[in-house]
């Protein structure tokens, strides 16, 4: 059961995974956090930031994460493959389709016009994620480290574009001292 | 060396050594795929390339799968995917049993705590972004604010939504290139 529940998610994800990683994200973290409860929201967020330092695809990483904590083993394989499996059939039969100009003119002007959408959609993600489990001193104690560090991490990224690795060790070494 | 498994190596490379997603790999990929071994010819790479980013999926599978079947058919294609993602699988799971073991001990939580709201930070900037290169204007505004709502508020799939996107951004595709249609049948 567990196996089919997998699959079908992952193939799902696969299929509708239009933008790049973080676009997926968000729809790995409405399955996994919300409707199967696979994972808790401070482990996806570990998670996320654990497959963002290691290489390889971002969704290959939480895929086969998702797998191991959900079905072990198995699991962990079973999802990746799930995920890799539409691919898999668009190069076969669809990729010949895009080839032509005109349909690629279609096809990038309509993913133009999804952009607007998948924007939202990760920021959604990231709404999500801003709760007291991932925010625990928030409204607790005069200093609310975890807002602070997540303000900095914002502006360094959104405006000076700072390597998220970086980033992401920056906070952790905050962390092991503010905490 | 037979193609297939010089494809599997090196997607192997690829994929072990690059970090940061799919982007960060094109260029190793070209370097391999194009200047090296001369297996696909610059211009088409890069034809190739933008037609594969306009797909969904894993856009390094995606590249990998199709340089793979470009290069040496159906066994090349599952050569170079399996090589692209046997170092990720292989990586996570070693960490996910090491992680799972040490998760709970205080020194890891600590480190954890901190990361935890910079990861949030990192989700929200990118989708910030991608608004402003999308020139969303006060009018296309509404469609991302309805999606954070719809998602966030009244927990909505977002399959939902990409799938509602893309029935709409294609009714409007298609406008777009009946329009460009007339104006170059009427002068």
């Amino acid at each position: 059961m567990i196996y089919l529940q997998l699959l079908w998610v992952f193939v799902k994800i696969g299929v509708l995974g239009f933008g790049g990683g973080y676009a997926m994200l968000s729809l790995i973290q409405h399955e996994v956090v919300e409707h199967y409860a696979w994972m808790t929201t401070t482990e996806f967020a570990d998670m996320v930031a654990i497959s963002q330092m290691t290489p390889g695809p971002i969704s290959i990483n939480l895929a086969t994460y998702v797998g191991y904590t959900a079905g072990g083993f198995g699991g962990s394989l079973l999802a990746s493959f799930a995920l890799c499996l539409p691919s898999v059939i668009m190069v076969y039969f669809i990729l010949k389709l895009f080839m032509s100009k005109k349909n690629n003119t279609l096809m990038n002007n309509t993913l133009k016009g999804l952009k607007p959408a998948i924007a939202g959609l990760i920021f959604a993600a990231g709404l999500s994620m801003m709760n007291l489990q991932n925010f625990p001193d928030f409204g607790r104690g005069q200093y609310n480290i975890s807002v602070i560090i997540c303000i900095l991490a914002f502006v360094a990224s959104y405006f000076f574009k700072a390597n998220p690795i970086l980033l992401i060790v920056l906070s952790g070494v905050v962390g092991f001292f503010a905490y | 060396m037979k193609k297939p498994l010089q494809l599997f190596l090196t997607f192997f490379k690829i994929g072990t050594f690059t970090l940061g997603g799919g982007y960060a790999m094109l260029s190793m990929v070209e370097k391999a795929v194009v200047d090296q071994k001369k297996w696909i010819p610059n211009d088409e790479f890069w034809d190739m390339i933008a037609v594969v980013q306009s797909l969904p999926g894993v856009f390094a599978v995606n590249t990998a799968l199709y340089v793979g079947h470009r290069v040496a058919g159906t066994k090349g294609a599952f050569a170079a995917m399996l090589g692209a993602i046997i170092p990720s699988i292989t990586i996570i799971l070693l960490l996910a049993t090491v992680f799972r073991e040490y998760r709970d001990q205080p020194v890891v939580e600590r480190i954890f705590k901190g990361i935890r709201p910079c990861v949030v930070a990192l989700i929200l900037a990118p989708s910030l972004r991608m608004i402003k290169s999308a020139k969303v204007t006060w009018k296309t505004a509404i469609i991302p604010i309805a999606t954070v709502f719809l998602i966030w508020w009244c927990k909505i799939s977002p399959a939902y939504i990409i799938l509602a996107a893309i029935a709409g951004s294609l009714i409007y595709a298609v406008i777009i290139n009946r329009k460009a249609k007339k104006t170059e049948a009427e002068p």
